[in-house]
């Protein structure tokens, strides 16, 4: 079974694991994802690689402590070992040359963006980030974006860490500021649906990665799907990433409750 | 094809059996009547995910195997579609010599005991019986007989390993470890290749693992068929996506030298009709594979799954089958088939269209969705249906649904689950650009050889057929077993070939 190499909280509800998975390590692209289960009673969730070291042969992922399977996970130690993880899945992100590109992460999402911004940024593209959180506690990553951007802005809700406002804020910011040929979009799905009707605003081509409840991940429960400009879509095999303007997600939004009830007793009954 | 030699050979002429037909005359054995397999009651069983059909006694299945005539020519053996010597397997009942009987069965078929209690035998080997077809009188019970064999073996503690005589350096990739997989696995490894078996899940079964409830097929049984195939030397690896954790490439450098794709349906097909994507309407693959796979029912297992109290299923097959019976079981108040065709359309088992009636099972045939209408947080709570009615024959044969006009009429119910065919797992395909799919993107294969486009990479079950049963799976990777062992030995030849000719030159 893969074990953990280290160990790291970025903040106090989102812990940094890295796992060694050799094969995954090497095939995997900025955009995949994995699925992991903990325990033979665990269930199965989709989690995104943020980074990977071929040499070492590990993985890297970013959990954020909200329910059963992320609470098992935090609490797992380095030594210990994930029962299963399988992957790299998803469509790796398209990544060419377009010229200036605007990525902003909200809140975890900060962690899928990262291995994006470095590819675009690899690619020759003069990249803007902006990243957003809560507080200046819940911000993560910020020195490996800035890493490989050009430009970063930094917002939180209460404004203890650069500007006080909305990842939305940041953005139109910076749209003001020069010309962007494309943005991408990555954090809760209601801060994705703003930022994307930003976008739209301005007519700047946008990618979202969309993070849904999926079973096997493999392309055979549909549990992940969601309608892209009117037409379903299953994220594993179709996505993760879609056209921004195209998704619908107040239906996404509605499908990530789907198990609230069931899933918040569970929760309750791992805390007590 | 190369089975058919195989098929006719029941070894009807060896002296035991001589003996055995002398012993009673065929008026003696017509005399008695069909076993009746016995099964838990409807009423307890839908509270437990017991095994509906508790299996034949040893004094049944012997009286059973006293029935058949040992006919001169044995049609149930053109019935089956991996021609098992049905007569040879059932004599050996009839005689107590149940080794023989389970030696008999392996020989054709990696999982009988799988196979004896999902095959579909009333439109196989039954339904070729001469009892059925002569007679017209019911066949002999020859899935529950086959059952009963590999039951016994099972229970007998014998493990019934055949030696592998030669063992050869070529390793063999499978990917898929359900029924055609693991056919294929068994077939490779006995002729004494080095087989791997690739399982993109958690655990090894594939469909009989996470699509076939316990209540038709305990995991237990299938876990002692993988266990078998274990000890007989494939080796597993689960977590593992060909075309994703590696690719074909990559496992050609791993020293690979033949492939076999047995990785079965994909995407589950939705009706594209208004509300599908509301919270609480799910595929039949998410349903059951949240109950079989992940043990949503079981205490203090994560996976969450909706209990609902008026349970629309749509579709007739199998799947949507176990998929109401399931819903039953998980405490349903009103589990409801509705099947835009009639009964006699149905493409499910009878058995288990019986075994569903016995349950409660409400059936709406001649009924079809057409919208799904929910709550403020989208949760469905009432379907709009469409009543339907039979015209001309399309072209699968069967009476198309006509909706019958200005019937529409809505239904309370507060989960559905869809389950009307999948397309296959695109998977594979995606990863490999040079691999002939067909327009329903299943791989392209000879059909004699189960060859792809790509000479070293052979294919069967559902990646192949689009929907099919376990034993049909398992015949296709068998074949394919067959056909790679001569690609190989081809392969070896011509390298033997070519090095011998260098040799040659080189002594020139």
């Amino acid at each position: 079974m893969p074990k953990i190499i280290s160990k790291k909280y970025l903040s106090e509800k989102v812990v940094q694991l890295e796992i060694e998975a050799p094969r995954i390590a090497k095939k995997r692209k900025a955009g995949h994802f994995v699925i992991v289960k903990i325990g033979k009673e665990g269930e199965r969730i989709p989690l995104t690689i943020s980074q990977a070291d071929i040499k070492k042969g590990t993985i890297t992922l970013v959990i954020q402590i909200v329910g059963v399977t992320s609470n098992k996970l935090s609490k797992l130690e380095t030594g210990d070992e994930v029962t299963d993880i399988v992957g790299p899945l998803g469509n790796a992100t398209h990544v060419s040359k377009v010229g200036t590109v605007l990525c902003a992460g909200g809140g975890v999402g900060i962690a899928p963006l990262l291995p994006i911004v470095e590819a675009i940024h690899k690619a020759g593209n003069k990249v803007i980030s902006v990243l957003a959180a809560r507080n200046k506690e819940l911000l993560i990553l910020e020195k490996e974006i800035s890493a490989s951007s050009d430009q970063v802005i930094v917002l939180t809700d209460d404004g203890s860490c650069g500007q006080k406002g909305l990842v939305t804020e940041g953005m139109e910011q910076i749209i003001r500021q020069e010309k962007i040929d494309q943005s991408i979009v990555i954090g809760p799905a209601i801060m994705m649906k703003y930022a994307s009707m930003l976008t739209q605003k301005y007519n700047i081509p946008t990618m979202a990665s969309l993070n849904t409840i999926m079973v096997d991940g493999t392309g055979m429960c549909g549990a992940c799907r969601v309608s892209v400009g009117g037409r379903t879509k299953f994220v594993c095999v179709d996505g993760p990433e879609f056209n921004a303007h195209d998704v619908d997600f107040d239906e996404l939004l509605m499908r990530l409750g789907s198990y609230k009830n069931e899933e918040a007793g569970a929760y309750k009954k791992l805390l007590i | 094809m190369a089975e058919s030699n195989l098929g006719t050979y029941s070894g009807r002429n060896e002296e035991w059996r001589l003996d055995l037909r002398k012993k009673l005359k065929n008026k003696e054995r017509m005399a008695g009547s069909r076993v009746k397999m016995p099964e838990a009651d409807p009423l307890s069983r839908i509270k437990s995910y017991v095994e509906v059909n508790s299996g034949l006694t040893e004094e049944q299945a012997v009286a059973e195997a006293q029935r058949c005539l040992d006919c001169v020519n044995p049609t149930c053996i053109e019935g089956c579609p991996v021609s098992i010597n049905i007569p040879g397997f059932i004599k050996s009942i009839e005689t107590r010599n149940f080794d023989n009987s389970i030696r008999i069965l392996k020989d054709t078929n990696a999982l009988p005991a799988v196979c004896g209690r999902v095959c579909p035998q009333e439109i196989q080997c039954e339904a070729s019986c001469f009892y059925q077809t002569k007679l017209k009188k019911p066949p002999i019970a020859i899935g529950h007989l086959e059952r009963f064999a590999a039951d016994h073996a099972r229970n007998s503690g014998k493990a019934f390993i055949p030696k592998i005589t030669k063992k050869r350096n070529e390793k063999v990739a499978i990917i898929g470890s359900g029924p055609s997989g693991l056919a294929a696995s068994g077939e490779l490894t006995k002729l004494g290749y080095q087989v791997t078996v690739f399982e993109a899940l958690h655990e090894l079964g594939g469909v009989l693992k996470y699509g076939i409830p316990e209540f038709r097929l305990p995991n237990e049984i299938v876990d002692f068929e993988i266990d078998n195939l274990k000890k007989l030397g494939v080796n597993f690896e689960k977590n593992f996506i060909v075309g994703k954790t590696a690719d074909f490439e990559d496992l050609r450098e791993e020293g690979y030298s033949a492939f076999f794709v047995g990785s079965g349906a994909g995407l589950p097909m939705f009706m594209n009709i208004p509300g599908e994507n509301y919270i609480g309407v799910l595929s039949a693959n998410e349903y059951l594979t949240r109950v079989n796979l992940m043990g949503a029912t079981k205490e203090d297992y994560d996976t969450p799954v909706f209990k609902g109290k008026n349970v629309a299923v749509i579709g007739g097959g199998n799947t949507a089958m176990d998929s109401v019976r399931t819903a039953k079981r998980l405490g349903a108040e009103k589990a409801m088939i509705v099947y835009r065709r009639s009964l006699e359309e149905m493409p499910a088992r009878i058995e288990e269209i019986q075994h569903a009636k016995e349950e409660g099972i409400e059936f709406l045939v001649l009924n079809n969705p057409v919208e799904y209408l929910a709550d403020k947080n989208g949760r469905v709570n009432k379907m709009k249906l469409q009543r339907m009615e039979l015209g001309e024959p399309d072209q699968s044969g069967r009476r198309r649904p006509v909706p019958v006009e200005g019937s529409e009429y809505s239904l309370e119910i507060d989960l559905v689950i869809v389950s009307i065919g999948v397309s296959p797992n695109p998977l594979i395909p995606m990863s490999l650009p040079g691999l002939e799919i067909s327009k329903w993107k299943t791989i392209t294969v000879n059909s004699d050889t189960m060859q792809s486009s790509v000479p070293s990479l052979f294919a069967g079950g559902d990646i192949v057929r689009g929907g099919a049963t376990v034993i049909l799976a398992m015949g296709d990777g068998r074949k394919a077993a067959k056909n790679i062992h001569d690609f190989l030995q081809k392969k070896a030849n011509s390298e033997m070939q070519a090095n011998g000719q260098k040799n040659e030159q080189n002594k020139k």
